[in-house]
């Protein structure tokens, strides 16, 4: 099977890894891990600068927006003008025009608004951002966000920070078979298994922060994400087999010794 | 104190900051040992782009936002 490109927002990449950068221990560590995911593309979170510590180190001294695709995040945002807002002070940094839109709706779930979602997107499309929304696995949703002219949607597998898994595959599979754009599964994956189910059943590919940077070992899981979305990518184009509840015999029927 | 003096106070990032001498962002942003192309900059809800940095100066009562990229998901 030729390797295959990934091509989001009109650009190319090889990993279909996303990955994020909280949590972790130091800025030495992000870069660490970042660099054991294979990623391309990296989440970042845009706050005001600390005035009071003056000498606190900046996170792109570590992760070079000449090497990674940053990908400034609205996390925190409750409403339209805040994720607007954020997402216009996050272009003026100048790491591009692509933004991952997060509009919170419930604190406790971190489940996101989708109406308010959908309005904030609209501005956004047509201010020239490259739009990939944080949602909820909601095909419609996912139509709608398409519809506007988002680069890809971003539905979410379980709760941000979970570690839950897929929740409802079923869902995923629809909005995965109805997507005119990429469909990145952003949220919940706790270990590689989860990274790899996303993958076989056809999601272009994932966002992964809490299970790598939470991991004991943040490195070697960052090193088995990218296995596993490696591997579950190349099983999904393979084609597996059928589920059925019966056993049909791997070996020949034939010439049985009797 | 001379009235043409520039002593005043802003608003930066929600706390109250004194702006003294030279009242031109580029100054405000060497004294916070901030970086262009670390940072971004709003003043009065309005994003400041990056060209424009060295013609603006700061006037008493500016709210003034920088930002800057950390960790997260």
């Amino acid at each position: 099977m030729e390797h295959e490109h990934f091509e989001l927002a009109g650009k190319v990449f090889h990993s279909r890894l996303i990955v994020g950068t909280g949590k972790y221990r130091d800025f030495a560590e992000t870069r660490a891990a970042v660099e054991a995911s294979g990623a391309e593309i990296v989440t970042v979170a845009v706050r005001r600068v600390n005035i009071a510590d003056r000498k606190s180190e900046n996170l792109l001294d570590y992760i070079d927006p000449k090497r990674y695709q940053i990908l400034p995040n609205t996390a925190g945002c409750y409403t339209v003008e805040e994720a607007v807002r954020t997402c216009r002070l996050a272009r003026e940094v100048g790491v591009g025009d692509m933004v991952k839109l997060e509009v919170i709706g419930d604190q406790k779930t971190l489940f996101p608004d989708v109406p308010a979602t959908i309005e904030a997107a609209k501005i956004l499309v047509k201010e020239g951002f490259k739009v990939l929304p944080y949602v909820t696995d909601d095909p419609v949703a996912c139509l709608r966000l398409a519809e506007i002219g988002c680069a890809a949607v971003m539905p979410l597998a379980a709760p941000i920070g979970s570690g839950m898994g897929i929740r409802n595959p079923f869902n995923l599979r629809i909005i995965i078979e109805q997507a005119k754009v990429p469909v990145i599964v952003d949220a919940g994956v706790g270990t590689a298994s989860d990274a790899a189910e996303a993958m076989e059943i056809g999601s272009d590919g994932l966002l992964i922060n809490s299970a790598i940077a939470g991991a004991k070992d943040p490195i070697a899981m960052a090193r088995a994400m990218r296995l596993a979305i490696e591997a579950g990518r190349i099983a999904y184009r393979a084609g597996r087999i059928e589920q059925k509840l019966y056993a049909t015999a791997s070996s020949p029927l034939s010439g049985l010794i009797r | 104190m001379p009235d043409n003096s520039s002593r005043f106070a802003i608003q930066l990032n929600g706390e109250e900051y004194t702006i003294e001498g030279d009242t031109s962002l580029p100054a405000l942003l060497e004294r916070l040992k901030m970086r262009r192309g670390r940072v971004a900059v709003e003043i009065n809800r309005a994003v400041i782009p990056h060209a424009q940095y060295d013609e603006v100066r700061l006037k008493a009562g500016d709210t003034v936002e920088v930002i800057n990229f950390v960790g997260g998901g």
